[in-house]
């Protein structure tokens, strides 16, 4: 125990000249200066170790903040939206009474560190956040990029990553339905590893992360407090702690903990169950969960969001470890924890439902008619702030940003000049060896360590275009979910790569029927402190923020991670995009796999020659230059307003979006999913190799069944939409007529053997 | 009159809630039981759904074996109540010594999850009379540890006495004995498998087939005709 005085709020005014570590805790001086300022005093060990955690790049977004506004400015008109951007998840109206609340975030760095408890434990965060809106979460998804798919470290991170989420979200039983798997070198040493997830409520039932109410009791449930995670998501990297190896409590100094979390989703289950018994019984006045920043963010943001003040009892807290500071009992993030506001009268029903459910609940505290968050430890109160100034007063910068010199070369060194295959046998050798490679292969081996049955409501799961759960039985209504990002467009130009995810992910819900309604991003850069990575920030939101603005499909929420960065190389600029759809019934939904022969094959939009970051040159050329493919954002609604129309009438029996590997990859994947083969006819006006493997935006091939045909293509007319019948669902192969064909056979172990044969 | 079957909701449970869907769909009365409860509410048949109780710590089922409920459940298997045990069900069954042998991880050390076909080898049992005996159904399989394992005195009374229930076909996802995908006992009337039947009742949701509707249809019309 601590031989130095508790350092108080009296103590602290008394000392004024004591030094405290702000600098080991990752405070800038004028952020100290700043805090003095607020306080009229020196700040005590506790509340430096609060402001140090909540005015961090992960908590403050004090250098994305002046961009992300645009979210706002630019969020379009928008019915649905219930909730927007600063709760815990945006909320989305999506009929019948029925709400959805869905979020991305990143759990990139610790999952570097600790591959499956940092990706275990980033589900934990995403799905607590979901909890804490009120809502039963119904499916989770993934989007995750690695190194190099041969390089030995991804064989370390990428099987424990996978292993953590599936042992994580498996455990909760939570249906694993999408995401996305990427290699690319630039993730080497900075896998990013995003978790997203969606929960389904009664609007009545939306609650919000608020303490109201004088004497209204503060309640902490779940896991005991332990030494895990202290500063674990803030920008005290572990190094911080190096120099600090012993805990003294009135330092302020955290003793040295491992960073990255340690997981339990058994503990997690509970929580969420005997949560949403709370709700049922309407117990609950406001609710937060306890995620990164731990206690000092969910008293402060309580308090913050709320009308009154709170005053806290620190010795209250359960703890693991008896001898936990308490600067350390504020900045732990110990997994599993939930922080409810509850009326008096209350209290008891709440407590009692948590021991139905075996989970430790103690009251640690009351809101009161005051402006001021008080902390009180041993008898001496060692906080006294205005919460405002720790959760949503902190330092906002204008970091500098300029278009980096290397920008114009690259987009000088034009991907169509490439060398393109000069015979039949060559673009089939090309073909074989993209629906080989490691980005466009199967990801079953992964997938398959996904449960997506639980729960009884998966209509689609990944391989599908977007993921699609059934929210009501007896109507069929259901969401849909997609997410995609493509770093390499997004390196050649930031503004349109986001405008291409945005456009992809739309693509993907509509095309499984659902119309899109909303978004939510997670935004994945190198160093803020880089004026070209803060370009390339700057210009990625910009662009989806004006994409967003185009599709009236508005951000509800999402996460920012900078310092995605080892030494000078920042990962490419990766915006990771989830849109959101509805569909009023599921058994309209449409699927990718081809479903009947005879059906006829119809490419949707106009095909360029467009190579730039595109697979192919990946592929073939290991290159990366040019510009992206054009962005036409109507012809995007367009396109998804044919789709949607397409399968609730039943004019199309599959169809998929084109993206990466263009056309090619898109008729492989539908043909070996469904069994069932193609010839395919190089339209007029286009050469093979352009047909095949352009990544023109704004495309998808669908399947049309013959009685179907005239229908279809009088609505595709009808709107203008340009429309060419491709080919037909045939035999056991994918022919190209003229050029070459490539039984399913040979395509099915090109395709699924790549991944297993990787990483086993 | 319809038949009341309960599940068992216990700490860590997850297909509790698609397991009385199930049962409601076969036309059967669902009957959410309470692990604390000693009491099975006069049901006439009792479900141990899938899912992680008690995360699985220690061994999968290994501590829910000594649930309130199951005390109840034991006794009462014991003397006829027909007893369904889903994957965390089955791997509590074997822990109760209702069924003999036990389960191990899977032998490729991964979660797996997949349609999985099966050859139904013994249609007589209380929850696959509305099967016939050689029929080949895909049901999903969805587990962590479901390496079916016995000593060989076991496996050979299983195989003579026909108790060996479903087979896997074509593949077996974790290297269990024999293929065994489930397993009766003596009686007929407690039933322990690995995949989820309850995932296969609707067409178009999980796995899109209905192959799995058989089981709760069966004890229907077992309990109904009684």
């Amino acid at each position: 125990m601590s031989r130095t005085p508790l350092d108080t709020v009296e103590h602290a005014a008394a000392t004024p000249d004591v030094e405290l570590p702000w600098a080991e805790l990752g405070l800038k001086k004028d952020e100290y200066e700043r805090i003095v300022e607020i306080l009229g005093r020196r700040p005590t060990g506790a509340e430096l170790a609060m402001y140090s955690v909540m005015w961090s790049e992960h908590c403050s977004y004090k250098s994305s903040k002046v961009h992300l506004r645009q979210f706002g400015e630019k969020a379009p008109e928008s019915d649905a939206m219930l909730v927007g951007i600063g709760e815990n998840a945006g909320v989305v109206d999506v009929g019948q009474g029925y709400a959805v609340t869905f979020k991305v975030e990143s759990h990139n760095h610790p999952s570097y560190v600790e591959p499956y408890q940092g990706a275990a434990t980033g589900v934990g965060g995403i799905v607590r956040d979901i909890i804490a809106m009120g809502a039963r979460p119904v499916a989770v998804v993934d989007p995750l990029r690695f190194g190099a798919a041969d390089h030995p470290d991804t064989k370390r991170v990428l099987p424990g990553v996978v292993a953590g989420i599936g042992g994580y979200g498996n455990c909760l039983g939570l249906p694993n339905i999408g995401g996305e798997v990427v290699f690319d070198s630039c993730y080497q040493g900075n896998p990013l590893v995003n978790a997203g997830a969606i929960g389904v409520m009664r609007h009545e039932d939306i609650h919000l992360a608020k303490a109201s109410g004088a004497g209204n009791k503060v309640i902490l449930y779940g896991a005991r407090t332990g030494g895990d995670g202290i500063g674990g998501a803030s920008i005290l990297a572990s190094e911080t702690f190096d120099t600090a190896s012993d805990s003294a409590s009135g330092t302020g100094k955290p003793s040295k903990r491992p960073a990255v979390q340690v997981g339990d989703p058994f503990q997690e289950k509970l929580l969420i169950e005997c949560t949403l018994e709370a709700f049922k019984e309407k117990l609950v006045v406001g609710i937060q969960d306890l995620g990164a920043a731990g206690l000092s963010c969910a008293t402060s943001e309580l308090a913050s969001n709320g009308s009154g003040g709170m005053r806290v009892t620190l010795d209250d807290v359960p703890l693991r470890d008896s001898t936990l500071s308490p600067e350390e009992i504020l900045m732990s993030e110990s997994q599993e924890r939930m922080c409810a506001v509850v009326e008096p009268e209350k209290v008891d029903r709440f407590l009692e439902i948590c021991e139905k459910w075996d989970v430790i609940a103690t009251v640690i505290g009351e809101v009161t008619d005051g402006d001021r968050l008080e902390i009180h430890w041993h008898g001496g109160k060692i906080v006294d702030v205005d919460p405002r100034t720790v959760a949503h007063e902190g330092p906002v910068y204008e970091r500098p940003y300029a278009r980096p010199s290397w920008q114009d070369e690259l987009q000088a060194d034009d991907a169509n000049k490439l060398p393109r295959p000069a015979s039949s046998d060559e673009l089939r050798d090309h073909v074989l060896k993209l629906v080989a490679s490691p980005n466009q292969a199967s990801k079953k081996w992964i997938t398959s360590q996904y449960d997506h049955f639980v729960q009884g409501n998966t209509v689609l799961a990944q391989p599908e275009d977007s993921g699609m759960i059934r929210i009501d039985e007896e109507t069929g209504l259901g969401v849909a979910i997609a997410t995609d990002g493509n770093g390499r467009y997004a390196k050649l130009d930031p503004y349109a790569g986001a405008q291409l995810a945005l456009a992809e992910a739309y693509r993907n819900v509509a095309t499984t029927g659902a119309k899109p309604l909303a978004v939510s991003d997670c935004l994945n850069f190198g160093s803020p402190e880089d004026p070209a990575v803060m370009w390339q920030f700057a210009e990625a939101v910009r662009g989806l923020a004006d994409a967003c603005q185009q599709l009236g499909t508005p951000v509800t929420g999402g996460n920012v991670s900078l310092y995605n960065q080892t030494g000078e190389a920042a990962i490419h600029p990766t915006p990771v995009v989830a849109v959101l759809g509805v569909i009023d019934d599921v058994t309209r939904r449409t699927p990718v796999a081809f479903q009947e022969e005879g059906q006829l094959l119809y490419l949707l939009g106009d095909t360029r020659e467009e190579f730039g970051g595109s697979a192919w040159s990946q592929v073939i050329h290991d290159h990366l230059g040019g510009l992206p493919p054009q962005v036409d954002l109507e012809r995007e609604r367009m396109l998804a307003e044919i789709l949607i129309s397409a399968s609730r009438d039943g004019m199309i029996d599959s169809a998929h979006d084109l993206s990466d590997g263009g056309l090619i990859q898109a008729v492989v994947e539908s043909a070996l999913l469904g069994g069932k083969g193609a010839r395919l006819v190089v339209p007029e006006g286009l050469d093979a190799f352009t047909f095949l493997f352009s990544e023109s935006a704004g495309r998808a091939v669908v399947a049309v069944p013959r009685s179907e045909e005239v229908r279809f293509n009088d609505m595709c007319g009808a709107r203008g939409l340009p429309v060419t019948r491709v080919g037909v669902v045939d035999g056991d192969a994918v022919q190209v007529q003229g050029e070459f064909q490539l039984s399913l056979e040979e395509l099915r172990s090109a395709h699924e053997g790549t991944i297993p044969a990787l990483l086993t | 009159m319809t038949a009341r079957i309960g599940v068992v909701t216990f700490p860590g449970s997850l297909d509790d809630r698609d397991t009385r869907r199930a049962i409601r769909l076969a036309g059967a009365e669902p009957v959410a039981l309470w692990h604390k409860d000693k009491d099975l509410h006069q049901v006439d048949a009792v479900v141990l759904p899938g899912g992680f109780s008690y995360g699985d710590y220690l061994r999968a089922g290994a501590i829910s074996r000594f649930s309130p409920v199951m005390e109840t459940v034991i006794e009462q298997a014991k003397a006829g109540l027909p007893v369904l045990g889903i994957c965390n069900g089955f791997q509590i069954l074997t822990e109760a010594h209702l069924l003999p042998g036990g389960m191990l991880g899977n032998d490729h050390l991964h979660f797996i999850c997949r349609d999985q076909k099966l050859r139904v080898e013994n249609a007589d049992t209380a929850w696959t009379s509305d099967y016939t005996a050689g029929q080949e159904i895909h049901i999903p399989l969805k587990n962590m540890d479901g390496r079916y394992v016995a000593d060989r005195y076991t496996l050979d009374k299983l195989e003579a006495e026909g108790r060996v229930v479903f087979r896997y076909l074509d593949f077996n996802p974790n290297g269990s004995l024999s293929d065994i995908a489930g397993i009766t006992n003596e009686a007929g009337n407690v039933v322990g498998l690995m995949p989820h039947p309850e995932h296969a009742v609707e067409p178009l949701i999980g796995s899109g087939r209905t192959d799995g509707l058989p089981f709760f249809t069966s004890i229907l019309k077992k309990l109904v005709n009684v």
